[in-house]
């Protein structure tokens, strides 16, 4: 997984690929020629924009390129759980933690709770189904900090 | 998943892990699931207005991009005022997910803001921001940086 955190060389992204970057993050056309209609505001045909996607995502720029979908409107739910797990079993309880597919995230922080993951549930209740065998496969605590609101984000990355 | 009709469960399947990168991608969907463009096309904005696709779009990597730096900032903020500045928070430009999440007995925190940057300084100077703006209504505040990215997967729809 390190390979997700590496940064790309500066010369990797020309100024199209950064307006590239840039523009399509806040939406892609849904008409029958998305890539013709992006890449005309870019002044790229559609094969040179779908050209240099390919390179993007090919070399990490992208982690994803399509539709984003929100489990809570499907009828499903999210829910950010912590653990607090001995700095010497580590390994073996992230190994039991991702092998639930519900785990869509996790992360190792630096804190006395120092695993933080996402599940995500077709079901509210597969929240609760999942952490409890979570708790029973670790013999740990699995605390659970679900979304009660959650504000608008202005955030862009800036290519 | 009762929201969901079989022909849109099917199509959320066959596009969660990315649109085709070819010159008519929701034709190719369609060929897929034996459906045509303008159906695939319109089931999506159908979804789209609906909230189940929030958006159509590329998720750059953060990281790739040189924002190597995040860290979870987290506050202790009076409930009564938690709604209000979450709402300013959450409109920082460099704030991404902003929540109010429950408190636990090994937790006091009440609201989550996810702060990134080029480097941990960098983060550091926009957690001072948010310390600013919170001001009194915040009694107590930590951040926890990720030391490691355990595992990394979109969303996945399952079956059943």
């Amino acid at each position: 997984m390190t390979r997700l955190r590496q940064t790309l060389p500066e010369d990797a992204l020309d100024a199209c690929d950064r307006a590239i970057l840039n523009t399509l993050q806040d939406g892609f056309p849904l008409t029958p020629q998305p890539f013709d209609d992006a890449g005309a505001a870019l002044g790229l045909s559609g094969a040179e924009l779908i050209a240099r996607l390919t390179r993007l995502r090919d070399i990490g720029a992208i982690t994803r390129f399509g539709p984003f979908f929100d489990a809570a409107a499907m009828g499903g739910a999210f829910c950010l759980c912590a653990l607090s797990v001995p700095e010497e079993d580590a390994d073996r309880i992230a190994g039991m933690v991702n092998s639930h597919p519900e785990v869509a995230h996790n992360y190792a922080r630096d804190h006395a709770l120092n695993m933080w993951f996402v599940l995500a549930t077709p079901t509210p209740e597969g929240i609760a189904t999942t952490a409890a065998r979570i708790a029973a496969e670790t013999g740990l605590t699995v605390w659970q900090f679900p979304k009660l609101q959650e504000f608008f984000i202005g955030f862009r990355v800036t290519a | 998943m009762s929201v969901l009709d079989p022909t849109d469960r099917r199509l959320i399947k066959a596009t969660q892990a990315g649109l085709p990168l070819t010159a008519r991608p929701y034709a190719q969907i369609a060929t897929w699931l034996m459906l045509t463009e303008a159906e695939v096309i319109a089931r999506l904005a159908a979804l789209q207005d609906r909230g189940i696709v929030r958006r159509i779009a590329i998720a750059p990597n953060h990281y790739a991009l040189g924002m190597t730096a995040n860290g979870m900032s987290v506050w202790d903020v009076v409930d009564r005022q938690a709604t209000t500045l979450g709402a300013r928070i959450g409109a920082l430009d460099f704030v991404t997910h902003c929540y109010l999440r429950p408190r636990a007995p090994v937790w006091r925190y009440n609201l989550f803001a996810m702060l990134h940057g080029t480097s941990r300084a960098e983060v550091e100077t926009k957690r001072a921001q948010v310390r600013a703006i919170l001001g009194g209504a915040c009694r107590a505040d930590d951040i926890l940086y990720s030391t490691r990215i355990l595992k990394k997967t979109g969303l996945r729809l399952q079956d059943g």
